[in-house]
């Protein structure tokens, strides 16, 4: 029995909500759900085994010489790693400021407000290692498999790293809320969470393009010149690596730095979070900056009305802007990689046509869902005086009018290197959009636009109808721009994609 | 001298939606033009439903309703430009300023910027909400988006309003704010259908009140006629309850 109002008794209490929480985000807060998702991520974790061994199986020999670039390579895949780590802990961090509804309760209690917020910090950097070591989990085993017991320290560096993630994470969230303050740190954090977990992966392509004109992996990046500015092999920057490879001093090492930071943002940190906390919910209850009065209404058409709406909501919508920024970003080396090769090489066409259009799929999805089932005031909208057909079209026009306005400017620019493959790239778009769009008009169910991050959990299967209908069209226009026959295959597999989706979808039947 | 029936404001009859057990249980109801009428019943006795079935937001499973004369089951896009729809929670979009959400409904509604734009400033004015006409809604209290809510539902000028306890967790200056808005729009010859638990309201407001007891109306009247013949001094909470009792060993 662990005595109330201790810190066993806070981290019992938080991991539980942690747990809950999770519970409810992946089962749609439907309770019978648990055993078959728990099954299904089983399932998914067993067949990430088989990209891992893809990509890592060659690298585990048990006679490999560990020299300077396999250091290096080891070392560019662990940033991208952290990379990811941290940005999953700054959401865990931004959630644990604006989302939390127990502060009052917690902070009026008769006990240590800055015991509670450190193990509320200490719950976030157990939840980041756990989430840690479940993503290093199938590289680390097939790392095993091939290359002997030692490649099981990276699950010890998994639950470092996290943790090491975790306390930058909150030394980041509260510098900028010293910096900007509760209201603008929300937006920018998250933006910044976004930023941090794609910035590594586009960096690393950016620089392959800029120097070998390809995309690229972190093998290839181990470059004679990098291994030139690279530090000797004795170096403590090395000791990540050497860690992951089975050195357990330098394990040791690493984990006791993490722990350290862990430990000192915990004590730097845990009695102003909840000042900080409280300023951050006190966000929404305080008045918002008035905004420049407009000259006089502009009452348009109930359609145009509706378009204006949802542009002005997906304009001031922070999490989307965060969420569009980091699909955007992705755009970044591609297009690198078109005007690198302006009007050459084919193949670099192909990657910005199937770029783009998997892109679009995807943000046409997340926009519809927006516009479509986040709809914050149904009622009043349903008891206007227009068809129903006409609102979902007008919500239609105004999705595909935003995605429009994203697009428009790259295929202008592919249109100066290929007029065709910008034909191809803008027909593969609209198709990937209209489909994401249809999917969620069959798979509509009214929620609230701040559960946009619960959005895959109402149906999965609308996600990954969204997600497979966007890979064939990409991979119909790519094929397309190159001139393969199996374009015809892949739009096929897409149509049949969308015919099977409406088949087993809820609209059906209202159609 | 003969005159001309007047068109009732709303007229429902043998509406009946059932979810899984009868909801709303071949209901009749005929309310006058320009009258206040409250719908009173205890929990789950079908208020919500049936005046969402009234507001075009729920299809009844059989019966007719006619608002103002139309049809609004056949023809739910012309009734519908008559009537209003404000419910218990106020939905409303966080990220638009109540101006630019009265200029939304006025765009969904299509009325003029001439005529729209006067009445939303006069409603914003009237509801004390012209300190913060500008500021987005996200940080704006329950009682505020309430009346941002009304201020929507209001702008066009509905024929009939029809609000579903639309005073739950008002305080009590907002409360008194709505009250006079809505008794305004009655004098000015709308038509106000309301749903409240808050007895008080709908004995001081209300022209005549309906009883409702698992989805079929009990009673129907002033609050004179609902207390009958020599028991003027019975409040509407005795009369309300022994109502209810009565119908609940029918």
């Amino acid at each position: 029995m662990i005595a109330p109002a201790t810190p066993a008794w806070f981290a019992r209490h938080e991991l539980r909500i942690a747990w809950r929480e999770w519970q409810s985000m992946m089962t749609a807060n439907n309770r019978r759900r648990l055993s078959t998702v728990i099954i299904s991520l089983a399932i998914f974790f067993a067949i990430l085994h088989l990209p891992a061994y893809v990509m890592v199986g060659h690298f585990a020999s048990p006679h490999k010489v560990v020299d300077k670039a396999t250091l290096l390579t080891v070392t560019i895949s662990l940033c991208l790693y952290g990379s990811l780590m941290l940005s999953q802990a700054m959401e865990s961090v931004t959630r644990a400021f604006y989302a939390r509804a127990d502060l009052d309760l917690v902070l009026s209690s008769p006990v240590s407000a800055r015991e509670v917020f450190a193990v509320r910090i200490a719950s976030i950097a157990f939840t980041v290692s756990i989430m840690a070591v479940l993503l290093a989990g199938p590289f680390v085993n097939i790392l095993a498999l091939q290359g002997g017991p030692r490649w099981l320290a990276g699950y010890g560096l998994a639950f470092a790293l996290g943790a090491g993630a975790a306390a930058i994470a909150v030394a980041l969230t509260v510098a900028l809320f010293r910096l900007l303050g509760p209201r603008r740190t929300r937006l920018v954090a998250q933006i910044v969470a976004a930023v941090v977990g794609a910035a590594t992966v586009i960096g690393i392509q950016v620089m392959a393009i800029l120097r070998y004109g390809t995309l690229a992996r972190p093998s290839t990046l181990a470059s004679d010149a990098l291994l030139a500015l690279a530090p000797d092999d004795n170096s403590v920057a090395w000791l990540p690596a050497r860690a992951v490879m089975g050195d357990l001093s330098a394990l040791a090492a690493v984990a006791a730095t993490c722990l350290a930071l862990l430990a000192a943002a915990i004590l730097a940190f845990s009695g102003r979070f909840g000042e900080h906390a409280l300023a951050a919910s006190s966000v929404a209850l305080g008045p918002t900056r008035p905004r420049q009065r407009r000259a006089g209404f502009r009452v348009v058409k109930p359609a145009a009305a509706l378009r204006r709406k949802e542009w002005q909501l997906l304009r001031r919508d922070p999490w989307l802007a965060s969420q569009t920024l980091t699909q955007l970003l992705y755009l970044l080396p591609p297009a690198l990689l078109l005007s690198r090769n302006f009007g050459g090489a084919a193949g670099s066409t192909v990657i910005v046509v199937l770029v783009l259009v998997t892109v679009a799929g995807q943000l046409a999805g997340g926009l519809a869902w927006l516009a479509i089932s986040g709809e914050d005031a149904p009622d009043m909208v349903a008891s206007a005086p227009i068809p129903p057909g006409a609102v979902r079209r007008a919500k239609v026009e105004a999705v595909m009018g935003a995605v429009a306005v994203i697009f428009a400017p790259i295929l202008i620019a592919l249109a100066f290197a290929s007029l065709r493959s910008a034909y191809i790239a803008a027909t593969g778009i609209a198709l990937a959009t209209i489909s994401s769009i249809q999917i969620q008009l069959w798979f509509q169910s009214q929620a609230q636009r701040r559960h946009f991050r619960r959005r895959h959990t109402s149906s999965r299967v609308a996600t990954f109808a969204e997600a497979f209908s966007s890979f064939a069209w990409a991979g119909a226009a790519g094929l397309a721009v190159s001139g393969a026959w199996q374009a015809g295959l892949a739009a096929l597999f897409a149509l049949i994609i969308l015919a099977g989706t409406r088949a087993i979808s809820p609209r059906k039947a209202t159609e | 001298m003969n005159q001309a029936p007047r068109i009732p404001a709303l007229a429902t009859h043998g509406l009946t939606k059932s979810f899984g057990k009868p909801a709303v249980d071949n209901l009749d109801l005929e309310i006058r033009a320009g009258e206040f009428y409250a719908l009173l019943g205890p929990n789950g006795a079908g208020k919500t439903t049936t005046l969402r079935m009234v507001a075009g937001l729920l299809k009844p499973d059989r019966g007719s309703i006619s608002i103002f004369g139309i049809n609004a089951l056949a023809e739910p896009v012309a009734a519908k430009r008559l009537t209003a729809w404000v419910s218990d929670e106020p939905m409303i979009y966080d990220k638009l300023t109540p101006f630019e959400y009265l200029e939304f409904v006025a765009g969904l509604w299509g009325i003029e910027a001439a005529s729209a734009e006067p009445a939303a400033r006069e409603l914003i004015d009237w509801l004390g909400l012209a300190p913060h006409a500008n500021e987005r809604c996200e940080g704006f209290s329950r009682g505020m988006r309430q009346k941002v809510a009304l201020a929507g539902a209001l702008v066009h000028d509905p024929s009939l309003i029809i609000l579903d306890e639309p005073l739950t967790g008002l305080d009590a200056g907002t409360a008194r704010q709505v009250k006079e808005v809505l008794q305004e729009r009655v004098r000015g010859g709308r038509t106000v259908i309301m749903t409240t638990h808050i007895l008080e309201v709908a004995e001081r407001m209300a022209g005549r009140i309906g009883v409702i007891s698992r989805g079929r109306l009990i009673a129907e009247g002033t609050l004179d006629e609902l207390r009958g013949e020599g028991a003027r001094d019975r409040s509407l909470e005795d009369v309300f309850l022994s109502l209810i009792a009565e119908s609940a060993e029918a």
